[in-house]
């Protein structure tokens, strides 16, 4: 059996890639992948922790997040479009409305 | 006590004329302006007659009054405000509206023209009501409504001309000075309800009485009230702004500067004259800065040139014998003297104001003289007054004045100090208002060139008022012939019911010690002294008439003194006026524009700049706020990690 030490430092990994990901891409469909892959990296040490207490909660919970994540991916998308449609660029710099 | 439930009508009358001239006056015309502001006046007379005579047929210490409505009521803090008409009031509403009918009438001819003429008619008509309340209210407070009344329509009409700066100021020096008055009458008043719990005029006494006499709380109510009654009755030492309230339209001169509002001091003490004669020590300083008053303000007459100014010191100087009077405790002797001073002064004022109008605006003494055949309506009726103020016998003023010298010298509350003061006052009296007289009507003529050809008497409007004010003025002191002269003084058995309550504070034990020879002889004395000072004017201004010059000229520094009025406007700019524009300037600089603006200010400056700085965290690029998310994320992991 694989020791829970090697998911948690895959999950460690996969986590620190989506959030550099998250902070230095330019790209927001790459920003929004990124997301996805820290979703997914905190999934995997759910399951993980799922196996080695015997407990089914992590598991639910897994289904759980991945059920937000694929509606958020929606609202994200059309969010995007939308900007994309407004700003012609899906590039964050050019994004930055939100400023004073 | 009896009820009269028409008493309101007194006041809703003028008032109703001020509303109907102030609101619709502009549209309807100059014509409805006189008909309706004479006859609103004219309305009050004939009723201020018909309760007179009520009065005068029914029982004496008969009391009219009429309750109007609950006014203010506040914890135990109730008043209601009423009316009442006694003996004292009934006098003064007789006044108020009688003179004040001449002069509405009067007003008609002298403001002919007047682009104002509708307002005029309005705050004058404003006037009487205020009055008319001063002089009916049956509680301090109510009376205190009347007392504001009459001195806002005094500052309006003072500043009639708005358009002249010098008119401005005169009609603020009024207000300002009013006002110091009105404080202490204010706070005056106050006592007396902190002591009393009452405001109302019948309670107030009866629990005075309880007091006793020379209660120091007493002592300190009539003083403040005094102080109010200095400040309105123009006394030493806040007579200043009755000089410079001349400013106004000589009618309106005539009838609230001279005849009917300077005299509410006097009325307000003879109305209190309970707590007053409970108050021995405030009797004192009464008479004290009313003879005072008398002597200063008649010194400075002698040498004015302005004719109104002359009649204004002279109105000062009458009212200080009124203060003496009611500060001997000789009430109805000091109600005597302001009725026949509001005839012949106002009478005084309407033939100034003839003479004016008459001269197309001179107003300098220096440049009239011979009037007489020109204006000889004016000429004859001016002699009567002057007869009256000087105190010839058989004339108006020499009854009042008379049995004023007289209360004077005989009263409990008097001494020979206060008569003698008295009698060298009548003898400039005569001295200023003969000068006066012959500077304006006598000897030869003196006009500016452009004025000559234009002279004329004044219209019948005026003279007629001129001449019913005349007659009043030589036989409205009949009313009160002492016993010494074979009268039975009418008028003051007529007030005694309003003063009854005289006898149980003061042992009086005047005139029954005097001999009747001692009467005759003070009688003699101040004829004598007046007559002396007549024929003093008549040699120096009719004979030699280089002599006043002459007199200026040796006697240059006391004259230069008398001219600018002891100086007495700039030692109070000196004293009063610049220290208080420096202190007030420390605090407009320092205090507001440094530590207040700076508060506030400075508290906006602060966020200001805070806010400033603090938005440069505000990027717009989401992946800053990422970082910083994360930043913050890590830093609080790693110290629950490390700690």
């Amino acid at each position: 059996m694989v020791p829970l030490d090697n998911y948690l430092i895959l999950s460690g990994i996969l986590f620190t890639i989506g959030v550099i990901g998250v902070l230095v891409r330019r790209n927001v469909i790459v920003i929004f992948m990124s997301i996805e892959l820290m979703l997914n990296a905190v999934n995997l040490t759910f399951i993980a922790f799922s196996r080695y207490l015997n407990s089914i909660d992590g598991q639910i919970f897994v289904l759980m997040v991945m059920v937000v994540a694929a509606a958020e991916v929606a609202v994200g998308l059309a969010l995007i479009i939308a900007v994309f449609r407004i700003k012609k660029t899906v590039n964050v710099d050019e994004i930055n409305i939100l400023k004073w | 006590m009896e009820y009269l439930p028409t008493l309101y009508l007194l006041i809703l009358f003028p008032l109703a004329g001020a509303v109907a001239n102030g609101f619709l006056g502009k549209k309807f015309g100059d014509k409805f302006v006189s008909w309706v502001g004479c006859s609103v006046i004219g309305f009050s007379f004939l009723l201020s007659y018909i309760f007179l005579s009520k009065l005068i047929s029914a029982r004496p210490g008969t009391v009219y009054f009429q309750r109007l409505f609950f006014w203010i009521g506040a914890g135990d803090f109730n008043v209601e405000a009423g009316l009442t008409l006694d003996s004292l009031s009934a006098v003064m509403i007789m006044v108020v509206t009688g003179v004040g009918f001449m002069i509405h009438i009067y007003s008609v001819g002298y403001m002919h023209k007047d682009p104002g003429y509708a307002r005029y008619f309005a705050y004058i008509n404003l006037f009487v009501a205020s009055m008319l309340i001063l002089v009916l209210a049956d509680s301090f407070l109510l009376m205190f409504v009347g007392w504001e009344g009459v001195g806002l329509c005094s500052y309006l009409l003072i500043v009639f001309w708005y358009e002249d700066k010098k008119n401005a100021d005169a009609g603020k020096k009024a207000f300002i000075v009013n006002r110091i008055g009105d404080c202490g009458f204010l706070i005056g008043m106050l006592l007396i309800f902190a002591q009393f719990r009452s405001l109302d005029f019948g309670t107030v006494f009866t629990r005075a009485m309880e007091l006793g006499i020379g209660n120091p709380i007493i002592v300190a109510i009539t003083l403040l009230l005094f102080v109010g009654a200095v400040g309105k009755s123009a006394q030493l030492p806040l007579y200043v702004w009755l000089p410079d309230a001349m400013q106004g339209p000589t009618p309106v001169s005539s009838l609230i500067h001279a005849a009917t509002m300077v005299t509410a001091g006097v009325y307000m003490i003879a109305r209190c004259y309970i707590l007053y004669l409970s108050a021995p020590l405030t009797m004192t300083i009464v008479a004290i800065v009313g003879v005072a008053t008398a002597i200063f303000a008649a010194t400075i007459g002698l040498v004015q040139n302005d004719i109104k100014r002359v009649l204004a010191y002279s109105t000062i100087s009458q009212l200080g014998y009124m203060f003496l009077a009611v500060g001997v405790g000789a009430f109805s002797a000091g109600i005597f003297h302001l009725m026949t001073h509001a005839f012949f002064k106002g009478l005084l004022f309407l033939g100034a104001g003839s003479v004016i109008h008459g001269l197309a605006g001179e107003q300098d003494l220096r440049y009239m003289g011979g009037l007489k055949k020109y204006m000889p309506v004016t000429y004859w009726t001016f002699l009567v007054a002057v007869l009256a103020i000087t105190g010839i016998p058989g004339f108006s003023g020499f009854f009042s004045k008379d049995e004023i010298l007289w209360n004077a010298f005989s009263s409990p509350m008097g001494n020979s100090v206060l008569w003698l003061v008295g009698v060298a006052t009548a003898g400039l009296t005569a001295l200023y208002m003969f000068r006066l007289f012959y500077m304006t009507f006598l000897g030869s003529s003196r006009f500016k060139p452009e004025k000559e050809h234009r002279i004329h008497e004044s219209p019948k409007i005026m003279t007629i008022p001129l001449v019913i004010l005349g007659f009043f003025a030589a036989v409205g002191g009949w009313f009160g012939i002492p016993n010494k002269l074979g009268g039975s003084n009418r008028f003051a058995k007529f007030l005694e019911p309003s003063f009854e309550l005289r006898k149980y504070i003061i042992r009086d034990t005047s005139n029954g010690e005097h001999s009747l020879s001692l009467e005759y002889i003070l009688m003699f004395i101040s004829i004598i002294v007046v007559l002396i000072g007549w024929s003093i004017v008549h040699q120096m201004y009719l004979k030699k008439t280089d002599i006043p010059l002459k007199i200026a000229n040796v006697f240059s520094r006391s004259y230069k003194l008398l001219l600018n009025k002891y100086y007495v406007d700039e030692i109070y700019q000196a004293v009063i006026i610049n220290p208080f524009i420096k202190i007030s300037n420390i605090f407009w600089k320092a205090v507001d524009i440094k530590i207040v603006d700076g508060l506030v200010n400075g508290t906006a400056n602060v966020f200001l700049s805070a806010g400033e700085r603090l938005r440069k965290l505000q990027t717009g690029y989401i992946q800053e706020y990422a970082l910083s998310l994360i930043l913050g994320t890590v830093i609080i992991i790693g110290y629950f990690i490390f700690k």
